[in-house]
């Protein structure tokens, strides 16, 4: 069971990357294009390993160790075989010092493997910690910046977005962290000293030798860069599929009730294909560019054999079997690490577009922060004011203007009603009290403070929405009715729960209050969550508090109940209600009619019944025409 | 601040968030228990020969280019100690035809070469091939099972656990045929190595082995060590994702309560845990590659050491020696491989019994021997003592008779549970009855093709689904035939057309998932105009229960008569004014039918029907659970 769920993460992550994967790939060509760009990004990300300095230090103390016992082992060989091969040379060996020499290479052998071993260890170790390191400083710093950042950039930019960037871009900067950073060092060192000693022993074979070098360097490049390239976009295809799927399943019902079933499996079939042959094509860059390193190492070493074996047997050239020995060894040694060299710079592509990506998230600042020496809101009485609001959405829907000169108080226990058609700027005008955007003219006082002179936090904990969309977390009934208070009382969370109608309910489930939500606890309807997210906002006693039409979900009778349960809790506090269900609203002191972003009509519901416009068109439209003892039914 | 009932409170707060970590760890003992209790099955091997079988002549090439690869990987070592021994060694040196010998053994060695360069090439291709062949196969005949199987296993399957079943468990098995053949080819590998070995010399060979079995021992260790701590940190990582995931889609809930500091620690705290695990699963990961280094290592001073005596002895060949050094080379990877293909075997044994479970569910509802395809639907609709439920001994529908008119509308009305939905589910047999019949033009759908089902019925679900394509295509759907003109003047006629041209592309506007940048009302009505392209004789409406604005169910109440023109109409109504327009009302609570008239009829007749309107409710729905009652109540004692 947890093996499925955990190949669904799996599966969530790939297809998360999937669906911004264009994103990705533009941000990928505009990196092609934009070289320096990417060399600023990976300097950017090598500073801040750099501050790792202990990390630094040992990690360069153990790269050159390993690197230097590494080159010890085919020097062993070599002069292993030369010793035994030395019998052969002299007239008169002298065996028991040739044992002696024989059984001290096999020591040193022994010694520098175990070394070679630990020191591996240790760099590669220390690399990876130190990459988790600078990915888990990523990952908070990504954390803290997303909490802070207003609203309109959450607007503009998609949450699959965002959880691409925090999930894979910060995977991207630490793999290049761990593989293209210190390996480099390794690689640079390793490659370079052993070309030098080969170079010494004899530079014609070592030419001949090292010969497979670029060909493998290249080719191994190049399939990393291709299969990286292909995978992303197999891993987009295989999203595709999944997303077939996935609707297809959950939408079985659709699909048989128009017995769409060959439909569906002939858009299945295209998409399954397109991924197959991506596959293949995969399958084929790999089998090629493997198959050209192999020929070119083993070419190489062909060559060695020959020009080597020529020298052996060359009685001027002083050229011994043990050399050639140790031209092979190096030759298998060097082969490995210069594979890697693929890795390596497919790890700096990614880590270059990748940390892009993170940075641009990093270096965004919040449009709506608390002012330099702003102090906190202090509540003297409770009286919130719009003063000739105008409002616009800057980025996502041009600069049309949403609210234009909105003026209107709320005094403490009066209800403020806010209704009219879609688009009328009801939710925005909510939105603007707590300061998740700011008007562009006009100002909004709480007890003659202007909002955008006091600090978020105090402004926040003072107004409560209720947001129209619920959205409530993954975790227990109790945690989430006291998310904004975490440290609440327990009657603090049942009383809120109660006044929201949601106690008994919650009182009946075999855990109560310990209750999960969500795919792994209990599932709730609409209204239901909608509750919970009142006694969520409840709970907190705010001084002013806004129904963003919160109740849609909760039938009418609920309501009533939950509105009498709250007239004590609301008694000395500004409510402000905006809903498209009068019956909701219609006990309100004052309702005002926004169309288009201003106030048409205000008033009480008589009032406005009387003056016989919008607000009435509205009230006859809700009700049953026939019926004359509607006005009761919604009083009840 | 910090009274005791505080502390406790920010216990549970942390412990509110440990569920998830404590059931995940957990059921990392599942893991290892479904793994290691998943035992050889010869019957999931079996049938999974069947999808292999089509490409066994392929196959048989790649298992000898396998074979070949492994041959020539042994060969090149092997003639290098020819080489040595023949025309290098000293005792043989002078000889004038050496050079050419040395020309012939360096071209035997690169014939090997070639052999093992084009032989690796056709491997990979062939193996890789012929497993993403076959997972595409394996994938497809699940998928088009589940098209075929009937609506009640759809019902109790998760849609998740079936995903998974058709990606992590088909890859499974793609993974095992990837290995199963390539393990053929490590196994001749570590044969060949062990016989040339004990060909050159029987007693360093042993001593070589002891060495290599030290790591076969190390990696038998190791593995579920390693295995778990990967697990963990793989665990671990996909918490914090799920942390930072629900920040981001709470974002406003989060600032809006000001909770950001708290959320920090709890993420610190996860986080923490998160570089901890994987701080923990690379320290021991890297053991491995320590091991390797110190061990091939170990084995060479062996060589050197007893080899060079050997040599200096004259019992060794010196060519044997280099060999023998070269050999210890080749020998870990096997062993590496192997061990791994251990898991994967025993990976793919699970997945295998999870896919042909689902594959071997029946299909229970198909067309019969001389099912005809529905022509010249009349439009009728009669179901005649139907009896019927989800679950054994407790039916949903009790003996439900009633007949509905071409042209007709009906509206389904009562309570929750009362068998509005399972009347409609039947219409369109995605169930068969127990007992009675539901005829269609006068026909019993049992006797009806299946697959023309779909152009004579037509159906709007409650909750409108619409998948991740263009509006265009969600309008026109399977109907391939329809025009752009068709599927324009389908929502015009909806009055869908306004708003979809308002949309950034307007028809070709792409929908996200499930239509979540479009209203609720808006979805509703590009579904309603995909029925009105579907053209069905006969449509069965859900209607929505949940509340739209005024402004909006205004335009969908008119789109509802547009919708039923010309059809017969059987919607489940939860809107008065719909139930009202309808030409007859049916009532049903607990499975049967209690009144039918019209709406005056029903009002006279002052039954469940009049009582419930009398509520006063916007919608039925809308009506309490114990109201409901009270009114059941009332109207029993009214018809006593």
């Amino acid at each position: 069971m947890s093996f499925l769920l955990n190949l669904l993460t799996r599966l969530t992550v790939v297809s998360a990357a999937s669906a911004t994967a264009p994103a990705a790939g533009s941000a990928s060509m505009t990196d092609a294009d934009d070289t320096g760009s990417g060399f600023h990004v990976l300097m950017r990300i090598i500073r801040m390993a750099l501050e790792y300095k202990m990390f630094i230090a040992v990690g360069l103390v153990l790269i050159v160790g390993a690197s230097i016992f590494q080159l010890f082992i085919p020097l062993l060989i070599g002069s292993g075989v030369e010793t035994v091969e030395e019998i052969f040379n002299s007239e008169n060996p002298d065996v028991d010092a040739l044992r002696w020499t024989l059984v001290t290479t096999a020591a040193m052998l022994l010694g520098s493997a175990v070394l070679r071993g630990l020191f591996t260890y240790g760099h590669m170790y220390i690399s990876e910690n130190l990459a988790q390191r600078l990915g888990y400083r990523l990952r908070m710093l990504y954390y803290e910046k997303l909490q802070r950042l207003s609203f309109a950039y959450h607007d503009r930019v998609h949450t699959g977005d965002l959880l691409t960037r925090g999930l894979l871009d910060i995977e991207g900067v630490r793999a290049f962290a761990s593989r293209g950073m210190l390996r480099v060092l390794y690689l640079a060192i390793f490659v370079g000293t052993g070309t030098f000693l080969m170079m010494r022993e004899d530079w014609q074979l070592a030419l001949i030798s090292l010969s497979f070098v670029p060909i493998a360097a290249w080719r191994s490049v190049v399939a990393r860069l291709q299969t990286s390239q292909g995978w992303r976009r197999y891993q987009e295809e295989m999203g595709q599929l999944t997303k077939i799927m996935d609707e297809n399943l959950k939408g079985i019902r659709v699909v048989r009730s128009f017995s769409a079933e060959p439909y569906e499996l002939v858009k299945y079939d295209k998409s399954s294909n397109e991924a197959f042959n991506r596959a293949y094509q995969l399958v084929t860059v790999r089998a090629t560019n493997l198959s050209y390193i192999t020929l070119a190492f083993f070419g190489a070493m062909s060559l060695v054999l020959l020009v080597g074996g020529l020298k052996v047997l060359d009685e001027t050239d002083p050229f011994s079997l043990g050399q050639l020995a140790q031209f092979l060894a190096f030759m298998s040694i060097m082969q490995n690490p210069v594979r890697q060299l693929g890795m390596v710079v497919a790890g700096w592509a990614r880590g270059a577009t990748s940390g892009k990506r993170l940075f641009e998230v990093l270096d965004q600042v919040p449009e709506i922060d608390d002012k330099p020496g702003a102090k906190d809101l202090v509540i003297t009485g409770g009286v919130l004011r719009f003063e000739h609001i105008d409002f616009a959405y800057m980025d996502q829907f041009g600069d049309e203007q949403v609210l234009t000169d909105v003026t209107f108080e709320a005094r403490p226990g009066h209800t403020i009603g806010i209704v009219g058609p879609p688009g009328s700027g009801k939710s925005t005008l909510a939105h603007l009290i707590p300061r998740f955007y700011d008007p562009i003219a006009g100002r909004i006082l709480i007890d003659d403070q202007d909002i955008s002179e006091v600090t978020l936090a105090s402004l926040r904990r003072a107004v409560g929405v209720v947001e129209q969309d619920t959205f409530l977390f993954t975790t227990t009934i109790d945690n989430n009715v006291a998310y904004g208070d975490p440290w609440a009382e327990h009657r603090t969370i049942e009383s809120a729960t109660s006044n929201a109608q949601m106690g008994e309910y919650v009182e009946r489930l075999p855990s109560g209050y310990g209750t999960l939500i969500g795919e792994r606890g209990v599932s709730l309807s609409g209204g239901q969550r909608q509750r919970l997210s009142i006694a969520r906002s409840i709970m907190l006693h705010p001084q002013i508090i806004v129904f963003d039409d919160s109740t849609a979900a909760i039938d009418a009778a609920t309501e009533q109940r939950i509105r009498a349960a709250l007239q004590e809790v609301t008694a000395d506090r500004a409510t402000i209600i905006i809903s498209h269900r009068l019956s909701s609203l219609m006990h309100a002191n004052e309702i005002l009619f926004l169309e288009g972003g201003k106030i048409v009509e205000r008033g009480s519901h008589a009032e406005l019944l009387e003056q016989g416009g919008k607000y009435r068109d509205l009230y006859e439209l809700q009700i049953r025409p026939e019926d004359d003892n509607v006005q009761s039914g919604g009083e009840v | 601040m910090a009274s005791p009932d505080t502390a406790q409170r920010r216990q549970t707060q942390s412990e509110g968030n440990r569920p998830a970590w404590v059931d995940q760890r957990r059921s990392t003992g599942d893991l290892d228990e479904q793994i290691f209790s998943a035992a050889f099955s010869g019957d999931v091997i079996r049938r999974f020969w069947g999808f292999v079988r089509p490409y066994r002549g392929v196959l048989a090439i790649g298992l000898i280019a396998v074979l070949l690869f492994a041959g020539s990987t042994l060969a090149l070592p092997w003639i290098v100690r020819i080489t040595v021994n023949d025309v290098l060694d000293i005792h043989t040196r002078g000889d004038g035809n050496l050079r050419n010998t040395l020309y012939i053994m360096v071209g035997a060695f690169f014939g090997a070469v070639v052999l093992h360069v084009i032989m690796g090439y056709l491997q990979n291709m062939i193996v890789g091939r012929v497993a993403e062949r076959l997972l595409i196969d394996l994938r497809r005949a699940m998928y088009a099972h589940l098209q075929r199987v009937s609506m009640s296993f759809m019902d109790k399957t998760e849609v998740g656990r079936m995903m998974s079943r058709l990606q992590g468990d088909v890859g499974a098995l793609q993974e095992f045929l990837e290995t199963a053949v390539t393990s053929v080819g490590d196994f001749v590998l570590l044969f060949g190595i062990i016989i040339a070995m004990l060909i050159m010399d029987w007693r360093l060979a042993l001593l070589t082995f002891a060495v290599v079995s030290v790591l076969a021992i190390a990696r038998a260790i190791w593995l579920p060590i390693a295995r778990r701590a990967f697990l963990y940190s793989r665990q671990t990582s996909s918490i914090t994702s799920g942390a930072l995931a629900e920040n981001i889609n709470g974002v406003r809930v989060v600032q809006g309560m000001s909770r950001e500091h708290v959320n920090l620690d709890l993420f610190k705290e996860k986080a923490d845990e998160q570089l901890r695990a994987a701080n923990r699963a690379a320290g021991i990961g890297l053991v491995m590659i320590a091991l390797v280094d110190t061990l091939s290592g170990a084995a060479m001073a062996i060589i050197i050491v007893v080899g060079g005596s050997m040599v200096i002895n004259s019992s060794l060949e010196i060519g044997s020696m280099l060999a023998f050094i070269l050999y210890v080379q080749l020998f870990f990877d096997p062993i590496r491989s192997i061990t791994m293909h251990y898991a994967v075997f025993q990976r793919a044994m699970a997945s295998g019994e999870r896919i042909f479970e689902v594959l071997d569910v029946p299909v229970d509802i198909k067309d019969k021997e001389n099912a005809e395809p529905l022509e010249d639907n009349d439009g009728s609709v009669e179901f005649n003592d139907v009896t019927f439920g989800y679950l054994e001994d407790e039916p949903i529908l009790k003996n439900i008779s009633f007949r509905v008119n071409p042209g007709e509308t009906v509206a389904l009305v009562g309570p929750t549970g009362s068998g509005k939905t399972s009347i409609t589910s039947l219409l369109h047999r995605f169930y068969d009855i127990w007992e009675g019949e539901i005829k269609i033009s006068g026909k019993d759908v049992r006797d009806i093709e299946l697959s023309s089902m779909g152009n004579n019925i037509g159906m709007v679900l409650q909750e409108p689904y619409l998948f991740s394509s263009s509006v265009y295509e969600n309008i026109r759907y399977n109907k391939s035939d329809a025009t752009r003109e068709e599927v324009v003047a389908a929502a015009r006629a909806v009055g869908a057309h306004e708003f979809i041209m308002r949309l950034p592309d307007g028809y070709d506007t792409e929908l996200e998932q499930r239509g979540a940048n479009l209203s609720l009302g808006q979805r509703q009505l590009i579904s309603f105009a995909r029925a009105i392209v579907a053209d069905t004789k006969i449509l069965i409406l859900d209607e929505a229960t949940a509340s739209i604005d005024s402004y909006t169910e205004l335009l969908i109440q008119q789109a509802l008569a547009r919708l039923l023109e010309g059809r017969t109409g059987i919607v489940i109504a939860h809107r008065l004014a719909t139930i009202r327009g309808a030409d007859r009302i049916i009532v049903l609570q607990n499975g049967e039918i209690i009144e039918t008239g019209n709406h005056d009829e029903l009002m006279a007749h002052r039954g469940l029907y009049a009582r419930l309107y009398s509520m006063n409710y916007a919608s039925f729905d809308d009506i309490p659970d114990e109201l409901i009652a009270e009114a059941t109540e009332y109207s029993r004692t009214a018809a006593t």
